[in-house]
């Protein structure tokens, strides 16, 4: 079984991420909330690399919501980067960003979406964009590489001009299903 | 300069300790973690430079902490409940790890949950909010039970060597209510507007 096998990322010669760290320049983010997911890796390296970013790993998601609230306070766009299961973990905390009108957009890597092999990944994966809708959070979904940039700019323009959490979902589909050999 | 009560138990009292730590405050932020810390720093004067949270338990440390990173000039103060840092203990770590010079955490410490009738927290029963803090790597977390050792919080509070963490051990009384708006898209912007000035409203 190889590692590749287990962590779903997408090839170096996918330049879907490349373009959403673009869109993170030109909208002028300046705050990177994140928990990891093997999806995000590359994107994640590039803001690490940039020193007009900073790059604020969390221990759960829902700090990820209370930091863009705070960075916009301060005038500061941001974004929030996790896994569909860290949905999961950020819902009574969208309240803030619905209460207090701030911008909050979020890019959703999906596991439990497309081929799952995890079974602890179906629940989440399944309701992630019922529960984000039930939340007041505006979803757009990508499933093909050629629809990611439109869709992240979508996301981050709906957030930032019409102030309200908003979502991208990257379905399993573009990531590779992980396997385990299987 | 505000005189510092102690309460029936010997402890200091909540609503001191706050007017304290925001007099003469020169431009600090502070953020009011929900319930009765909100209702404290609304009755040390309501400001633009305060947001007092009506929800988000378990946010407040990193909200400040947000806020802090896109605003190093200038101080900022997180004023929470026990409860509502227990809440989100992890933040502790994420805070320490960005180390915001300009951040301070200040948890009034009741050992209850005041705001849903007193039903105990963990702090009652020897959990070290300050302990925990230290082993998150907040360097200067400390215990504050007397009213010198809160005047020499807020002094350092105010030179800005932070990042920062007080537990303050508190009379466990209940205050009248001083409720701030509740209209959160106000304090929101009234508070970007105090910062930024009327270009806040055009970002
Ligand atoms: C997620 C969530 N859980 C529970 C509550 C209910 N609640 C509101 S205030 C509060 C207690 C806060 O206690 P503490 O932070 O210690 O403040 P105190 O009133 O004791 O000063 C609780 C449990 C809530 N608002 N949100
Ligand atoms: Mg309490």
């Amino acid at each position: 079984m190889q590692r590749e096998q287990l962590e779903s990322a997408p090839t170096a010669a996918e330049a879907w991420p490349d373009q959403i760290y673009d869109l993170l320049k030109q909208h002028g983010v300046r705050q990177v909330g994140l928990v990891p997911d093997a999806g995000h890796a590359r994107l994640i390296k590039r803001c690490l690399a940039d020193n007009d970013m900073k790059v604020v790993s969390l221990t759960t998601e829902e700090e990820g919501v209370a930091l863009a609230f705070g960075a916009w306070l301060g005038g500061e766009k941001s974004v929030l980067l996790m896994q569909s299961s860290g949905v999961g973990n950020i819902i009574n905390m969208l309240s803030v960003a619905i209460a207090h009108r701030t911008p909050c957009p979020i890019i959703v890597t999906m596991r439990g979406d497309f081929g799952e092999f995890n079974p602890f990944q179906v629940p989440m994966g399944n309701a992630t964009q019922a529960c984000l809708e039930a939340m007041g959070t505006l979803v757009k979904r990508a499933d093909r590489p050629e629809d990611v940039a439109e869709t992240v700019n979508a996301t981050l323009r709906l957030a930032f001009n019409t102030y309200r959490p908003t979502a991208t979902l990257l379905g399993q589909r573009l990531l590779g299903a992980k396997t385990f050999g299987k | 300069m505000t005189e510092i009560a102690v309460g029936p138990t010997g402890k200091l009292m909540r609503r001191d300790v706050v007017k304290a730590l925001l007099e003469n405050r020169d431009g600090m932020l502070a953020i009011g973690g929900l319930g009765a810390p909100a209702w404290d720093i609304t009755a040390a004067g309501d400001s633009p430079l305060n947001l007092p949270l009506w929800g988000g338990m378990g946010g407040a440390a990193v909200m400040g902490l947000g806020l802090a990173l896109a605003q190093p000039e200038r101080k900022v103060c997180v004023i929470t409940g026990d409860g509502e840092m227990l809440m989100g203990v992890g933040s502790l770590a994420t805070v320490a790890v960005q180390r915001p010079r300009n951040l301070s955490i200040v948890v009034l410490d009741n050992e209850h949950y005041g705001e849903t009738g007193m039903q105990e927290t963990h702090t009652k029963h020897g959990v070290d909010l300050v302990m925990m803090a230290k082993g998150a790597g907040i360097a200067d977390s400390r215990l504050v039970r007397t009213a010198e050792e809160l005047l020499k919080l807020r002094a350092d509070i105010h030179a800005g060597n932070g990042p920062l963490f007080a537990q303050v051990k508190i009379d466990e009384g209940t205050q009248p209510l001083v409720l701030p708006p509740r209209e959160a898209s106000i304090l929101q912007a009234r508070m970007r507007e105090a910062i930024m000035g009327p270009e806040a409203h055009l970002q």
